[in-house]
């Protein structure tokens, strides 16, 4: 266990949410039990190869209104490693297409007994929404350009697996800012950590408003790179954007693509991270994304131990730091 | 002949600049007097309404009311709409033309005007539509709506975009003396935005709606109102900035009038952070520093009027995803309560000041010849308890819709009588309360 800092005072008894939402209203305790209890399942499953009959009997539904692939099979594998059964539903294939309302068919899916919902949605609060409007348990895979608690969780995982403690550590994010979820998890997750967060990107795609949260914001790769501990690389979400915030790929590359070069005039052991999936060319070059500091195949396994962890603490009986009693209405988180 | 007496209120009449403990006498629909006289311009009254501890005011006027009828009665009716504008103290509705097919025709207003006789509730007053079809590309038939009886012209909804007809509009309407009421937005900075554009919509990852967006049109729109003399009514005004360029006009003697809606001078944009579609309306909810620019405004007289901007929506439909939800709140049961609330009990307006803004001044830019007891005026009058400490409770309401977030708000201040052209058409019962 890397991080030392676990004592009776930081750590709650157990987790007292039905639903993983967001990242902004943890408490970093709150954090840190997720992360341990990742690690845990990692370790105890062997690299999250083994299955372990934890949540026998329980169904999770993997709700997708918006494309993905690598977020709900990472779900769906976490699931099963616990012994879940699970069905995939995604928009297309639904009666979404007939015009029923997102509520409405979670409810029915409700209503056929299940146990949590991991739901993705185009549209910021979705999920909140639901968690509204259900009795169980939600997990958030992504709203829109809001949060992506387990990528994040994700990510910050992979930092302090190979780091260590977080505190003090300078971690820069780089790119779409304003239309990445996985930046606004890391955000709180990282700051909750105590670690230093760099956004770097143009200014039409990251904000001065950040600095108001205590964010270094910067417009340029060069100077920060030297001094970062940990890169990460973000997507540019071309399909979000209404008008293009940069003239051309070719311009955004040259000016904030992870390239060999820059990496050369980075820290020896800087850890590169990509939530993927990524363009190799744009955001980061094929000698960055494989090098050694790349830990962007570590953050697919950690994917797998985060969930589980999610998934066991949001629908594992209570007795094991799960949920408390199941009522419709809750406060949200 | 019909005779009634409102005895013994708080008489405030800024047409008149009466603010004092009165009588008021009602004879066949119209205001005899206010004065003291223990009936004595009447013989006995047919009805006494006892008012002692209330205020009694020019009826009031809503300048900015979505009715929806053509089109979406499954969200408000004329009937429904009216019902609760009586409900909340107002004794004359203006509506604005977005409805479907928008009233841009003669027989449009008409129908208007017909469903509203039938609904025999409050008074309906027309926004006819700048454009035709409120396509927003040439001049709808403006002098033949007139005729018909429209007050103003409106696209509303949507901004005038084409700046040349915007220029067109204020020209024309100026043989009519007729107000444009403008929709200030600039869309192409503004589309797809769901909610204002700042430190909370970066957090939550909702486009945004900024600020520019609105002072941008503003800024054009007194632009080509002192260049053409035309009359420009700036609608729901809510950034500081719009504030701000209001009252420079106002100063330079630019034919510029505003408005400002009670939620734009209670909520913030933080109230997003829940994700509940009620607080989608546009223009959108903005900061804290924009709400005291908006009281700023409304205390030096820089903001008119007061307009609830009642824009009902059917449950279903507020129930979307925050991007698929319509924009809009309910206003006209709520608005009363949240000038009293908001304004007038803290002390930052007098009676008279907030009378001007629901009744008198939307009168005077309209021209509708009401928003005053005078002798002789047609009596529409409301009455109102200052003191009276209410819950919102959106099951009581008269309203199709129940779109509004201040369900469960305790509000002080409430209409206990409205009474149009004589006759009373709402009084609060106490199981009402």
């Amino acid at each position: 266990m890397p991080d030392a800092t676990l004592d009776r005072e930081t750590v709650p008894p157990h987790w007292s949410h039905r639903h993983l939402l967001d990242l902004e209203r943890l408490t970093p305790a709150e954090i840190r039990l997720l992360l341990d209890t990742a690690a845990m399942f990692k370790e105890a499953t062997g690299n999250c190869r083994r299955k372990l009959a934890l949540l026998t009997g329980s169904t999770v539904v993997n709700l997708f209104f918006e494309n993905s692939t690598r977020t709900r099979v990472s779900f769906s594998l976490a699931a099963r490693r616990l012994g879940a059964d699970v069905i995939d539903f995604t928009a297309a294939s639904s009666s979404l297409s007939k015009g029923e309302s997102f509520i409405d068919t979670a409810k029915n899916l409700e209503a056929m007994g299940i146990d949590a919902v991991v739901v993705r949605h185009a549209t910021p609060g979705t999920p909140h929404l639901l968690a509204n409007h259900l009795a169980v348990g939600v997990i958030n895979a992504g709203d829109g350009p809001h949060e992506h608690p387990t990528q994040g969780l994700l990510d910050i995982f992979s930092i302090r697996e190979k780091l260590g403690d977080l505190t003090g550590l300078t971690v820069g994010l780089v790119g779409d800012i304003a239309h990445s979820r996985t930046a606004r998890s890391n955000i709180w997750g990282l700051l909750k950590l105590g670690a230093k967060v760099i956004l770097c990107g143009p200014p039409t795609l990251v904000s001065d408003r950040w600095r108001e949260f205590g964010i270094e914001v910067s417009h340029d790769l060069d100077a920060i790179v030297p001094r970062c501990d940990v890169l990460n690389l973000l997507r540019i979400q071309f399909e979000r954007q209404n008008t293009r915030p940069f003239p051309s790929v070719r311009e955004y590359a040259h000016l904030y693509a992870m390239t060999g070069e820059r990496l050369r005039r980075a820290r020896r052991d800087l850890v590169i991270l990509a939530p993927g999936p990524i363009n190799r060319g744009v955001e980061v070059t094929a000698e960055v994304a494989d090098c050694p500091q790349s830990l962007i195949l570590d953050q697919v396994t950690n994917g797998l131990a985060v969930r589980m962890a999610v998934l066991w603490l949001t629908c594992g009986p209570r007795e094991h730091g799960g949920p408390p009693e199941k009522s419709p209405r809750e406060t949200i988180v | 002949m019909n005779t009634l007496l409102i005895r013994g209120g708080r008489v405030v009449d800024p047409a008149q600049g009466i603010d004092r403990i009165d009588d008021v006498f009602v004879r066949d629909g119209l205001v005899v007097a206010v004065g003291h006289g223990d009936g004595q311009p009447l013989g006995r009254p047919d009805e006494t309404i006892d008012a002692t501890g209330l205020i009694v005011t020019p009826g009031l006027i809503d300048m900015h009311v979505h009715l929806r009828e053509p089109g979406r009665e499954e969200d408000e009716t004329i009937e429904t709409g009216t019902r609760a504008a009586l409900a909340g103290g107002f004794t004359s509705v203006v509506c604005i033309p977005n409805t479907e097919p928008p009233l841009d025709t003669q027989a449009a207003v008409e129908f208007i005007h017909q469903k509203a006789a039938r609904a025999d509730t409050c008074n309906v007053f027309v926004v006819a539509c700048v454009s035709r079809g409120r396509e927003g590309q040439e001049l709808a038939e403006i002098g033949r709506l007139v005729e018909a009886g429209a007050v103003a012209f409106s696209d509303d909804g949507s901004p005038v975009a084409d700046a040349e007809l915007m220029r067109r509009a204020l020209e024309y309407c100026r043989m009519f003396d007729k107000p444009l009421l403008a929709h200030e937005e600039v869309l192409e900075l503004s589309r797809g935005g769901v909610m204002h554009e700042g430190l909370v919509s970066l957090v939550l990852g909702l486009p945004g709606m900024p600020a520019a967006a609105e002072d941008v049109m503003i800024g054009r729109d007194i632009a080509l109102a002192a260049a053409t003399g035309g009359r420009l009514h700036v609608m729901h005004v809510s950034t500081a900035g719009g504030v701000a360029l209001v009252r420079e006009a106002k100063q330079r003697g630019v034919r510029v009038t505003a408005e400002a809606c009670p939620h734009h001078f209670t909520l913030t944009d933080e109230s997003l952070r829940g994700f509940d579609a009620n607080y989608k309306m546009s223009p959108p909810l903005r900061t804290a520093a924009d709400v005291e620019a908006i009281i700023a405004g409304i205390v030096d007289g820089t903001i008119d009027c007061i307009a609830t901007d009642h824009a009902p929506h059917a449950r279903e439909k507020k129930m979307l995803e925050l991007d698929r939800a319509p924009f809009g709140i309910l206003g006209l049961e709520t608005a009363v309560g949240l000038v009293v609330t908001r304004l007038v009990a803290p002390g930052r307006i007098d009676w008279l000041r907030a009378v001007a803004a629901l009744s008198t001044l939307p009168s005077h830019i309209l021209g509708l010849n009401r928003g005053t007891l005078r002798p002789g005026a047609v009596a529409d009058i409301t009455i109102i308890d200052p003191n009276l400490s209410w819950r919102v409770d959106v099951r009581r309401f008269q309203s199709k819709s129940v779109n509004t977030p201040f369900d469960g708000w305790t509000l002080q201040g409430r209409a206990v009588a409205t009474i149009v052209g004589g006759r009373v058409k709402y009084r609060l019962t106490e199981a009402g309360r």
